[in-house]
């Protein structure tokens, strides 16, 4: 549990130094945020401008500034929103993708568990061979393919789906399968083999052995250990699920975080990029410290 | 198989090619280089030149169809994929050279600085990685670029592929460090290294007579693993607008390309189907290579786990 609180711990020093690099690294780049613009109307404006968004002071404190505001929560305002300030972007935009992210998940373990446990009893070679063929496909097929070839095929040829936006569940559908399918191809994958090894073991065998019916043995003695693989997969995965979020908004034209954050680095909308790397961190750390508690949970041998 | 001279490279060979998956990997995988090393030469047709048959469907003329401006897509498709292998292969170089160093430092010296360096693994693990990416292409396009292009406008894009292949590789070490710190503590208790301590072998020559040799398989297997995870991330930028800039064409660009001329109402598949399917492709014969490599490597693990 220790090691697990120094983590917890490590948190904020690691969302500071975040916050340092990026700050400084972004300031250090040549021309204002506001040069992009059309030449400024007068210098007062370019000036009342400066002065609005704390540029003309002095580079350290507005670093302290910028700490000072982080400390309470406040992200600053968004250049390229006027009159928007980060957090309330972020209060737009995150719980699009959130349930897109929550769906996508639901559908990898949904999916992704039971193809990997079937597969790997196999039961059925014919099964098992066409779950493998699938999965392997699955794996190789990345977000920004799935994507396009599922609305080629089922928005623009059968027109089952709408091409694109959000709202309602017909919407949601394809990003979500785009989002989720490619994670179920490799949890699918992770349950398999951790199967696969737990079967053979010898505790598995000593359950047997003691005449414990074959479903008793699976759901009570191999699962709950095949799973570890599967749950320490988590932590990473979530951090791909979040890249791959970012193509999926993109695809579907979804208004969520992911489709703001790289709208971002067109215009160089230095605040919003910032705030949504700090928050992506912030979230990813705690996903996998909660990873982390979970895996200690089902393996007690992890971390003691 | 074991023959008179059974070393261990030439058994993991004999294994590496025993697995079908992974010899029909590989051939497509000198395929697709081939043709995109010397098949843009043999096409004889410059990717950029626009021509006057926008969007017309694959035929006789052009193989895979031409997109908007008329260009022709076998020509784009090759072109893309010797860009999307060329940053794969380099990044994972880069990649290789940082793990390497990182996990070689840590697993030799061990106590504090190994921790240390195992927590910084740790600290980068659990950050966004493409996200670093994506903020480093930003830093070389607002700081560096500018500057480039004033002086040597001709060498941007070439500049911009190395900021690209540099950002990748400083990204995708953590694994390949992980692997070569727990190689190097297994190794170092072993007699012929405690040896060439205690003989006082100087560390340069320690490293490279004594302790490389002996990871070179692991390294092997970590490369070719990582060299996919680059290709895709490469190809995940430009699909974003964030990789190569047009008239250059990378997969994931033409991707993209694809993907905008969706619609209703006029289908145009080839735009989309061609660079994604190769895509797949490498990537399936990238991982079945690299599963194939590991299972030679390592013969007692369970193969498979590439994913």
């Amino acid at each position: 549990m220790k090691s697990w609180a120094s983590r917890l711990a490590l948190v904020p020093v690691l969302l500071w130094a975040v916050a340092t690099l990026c700050f400084f690294l972004l300031r250090a780049l040549p021309g204002g945020p506001f040069d992009r613009e059309r030449p400024a109307a007068s210098r007062e404006v370019e000036a009342a401008l400066r002065a609005r968004y704390h540029w003309d002071e002095p580079l350290g404190r507005q670093y302290l500034r910028y700490l000072g505001n982080l400390a309470r929560g406040d992200l600053g305002p968004s250049l390229k929103y006027r009159n928007h300030s980060v957090n309330d972007l972020l209060g737009q935009t995150v719980p699009v993708s959130l349930s897109l992210g929550a769906l996508a998940f639901a559908v990898a373990m949904g999916l992704g568990i039971p193809v990997g446990v079937f597969s790997a009893l196999g039961r059925n070679r014919w099964a098992d061979a066409t779950a493998s063929l699938l999965t392997l496909v699955g794996v190789c097929v990345p977000v920004f393919v799935l994507g396009p070839l599922l609305v080629l095929v089922f928005a623009v040829g059968l027109e089952w789906f709408p091409v694109a936006l959000w709202g309602g569940w017909t919407r949601a559908v394809l990003p979500t399968l785009t989002l989720g399918l490619y994670f179920a191809a490799r949890v699918a994958r992770w349950m398999r083999e951790g199967m696969l090894e737990v079967l053979q073991s010898p505790h598995v065998q000593a359950a047997r052995a003691r005449g414990l019916g074959e479903g008793a043995v699976i759901l009570r003695h191999v699962l709950p250990v095949a799973l570890v693989p599967v749950v320490s997969y988590t932590g990473p995965m979530l951090a791909d699920l979040l890249t791959g979020s970012f193509v999926v908004e993109n695809v579907f034209q979804i208004p969520g975080t992911g489709a703001f954050f790289v709208n971002s680095f067109f215009s160089r909308d230095y605040p919003l990029m910032m705030g949504l790397v700090l928050f992506y961190c912030l979230v990813l750390q705690v996903l996998s410290l909660i990873t982390d508690l979970l895996l200690r949970w089902i393996d007690p041998r992890i971390g003691s | 198989m074991i023959g008179p001279s059974s070393s261990p490279g030439r058994l993991a060979l004999e294994r590496f090619l025993r697995d079908r998956m992974a010899v029909a990997g590989l051939v497509v995988l000198v395929l697709a280089a081939l043709a995109a090393g010397i098949g843009p030469l043999l096409l004889g047709i410059d990717p950029d030149r626009a021509g006057d048959l926008a969007l017309a469907p694959p035929g006789a003329a052009h193989w895979m169809g031409t997109d908007i401006h008329g260009r022709d897509l076998l020509a784009r498709v090759l072109i893309g994929t010797r860009i999307s292998l060329a940053v794969g292969a380099v990044g994972a170089l880069v990649s290789l050279m940082i793990g390497v160093a990182w996990g070689v430092v840590a697993g030799a010296a061990g106590g504090r600085t190994d921790a240390w360096l195992m927590r910084v693994v740790d600290g980068l693990q659990a950050l966004p990685t493409v996200v670093w990416v994506m903020l480093g292409m930003t830093l070389f396009e607002a700081g560096l670029a500018g500057r480039f292009a004033q002086r040597w406008p001709d060498a941007l894009p070439v500049l911009r592929l190395a900021a690209m292949m540099i950002c990748l590789g400083s990204v995708s070490w953590l694994t390949m460090a992980r692997v070569i710190r727990a190689q190097t503590l297994v190794l170092r208790q072993r007699p012929f290294l405690l040896a060439a301590t205690a003989l006082g072998v100087p560390p340069v020559r320690w490293f490279l007579r004594h302790l490389l040799p002996n990871l070179s398989g692991v390294i092997l297997v970590y490369l070719t693993l990582s060299v996919p995870s680059v290709v895709l991330y490469e190809s995940f930028l430009s699909f974003l607008g964030l990789g190569v800039r047009p008239p250059q064409a990378s997969l994931g660009s033409l991707i993209a390309d694809g993907a905008s001329q969706l619609n209703p109402i006029r289908v145009r598949w080839w735009l989309l189907v061609f660079p994604a399917g190769l895509m797949a492709l490498l990537l399936a014969a990238l991982n079945s290579v690299g599963a194939g490599l590991r299972a030679a490597f390592e013969p007692r693990r369970v193969d498979g786990l590439s994913a």
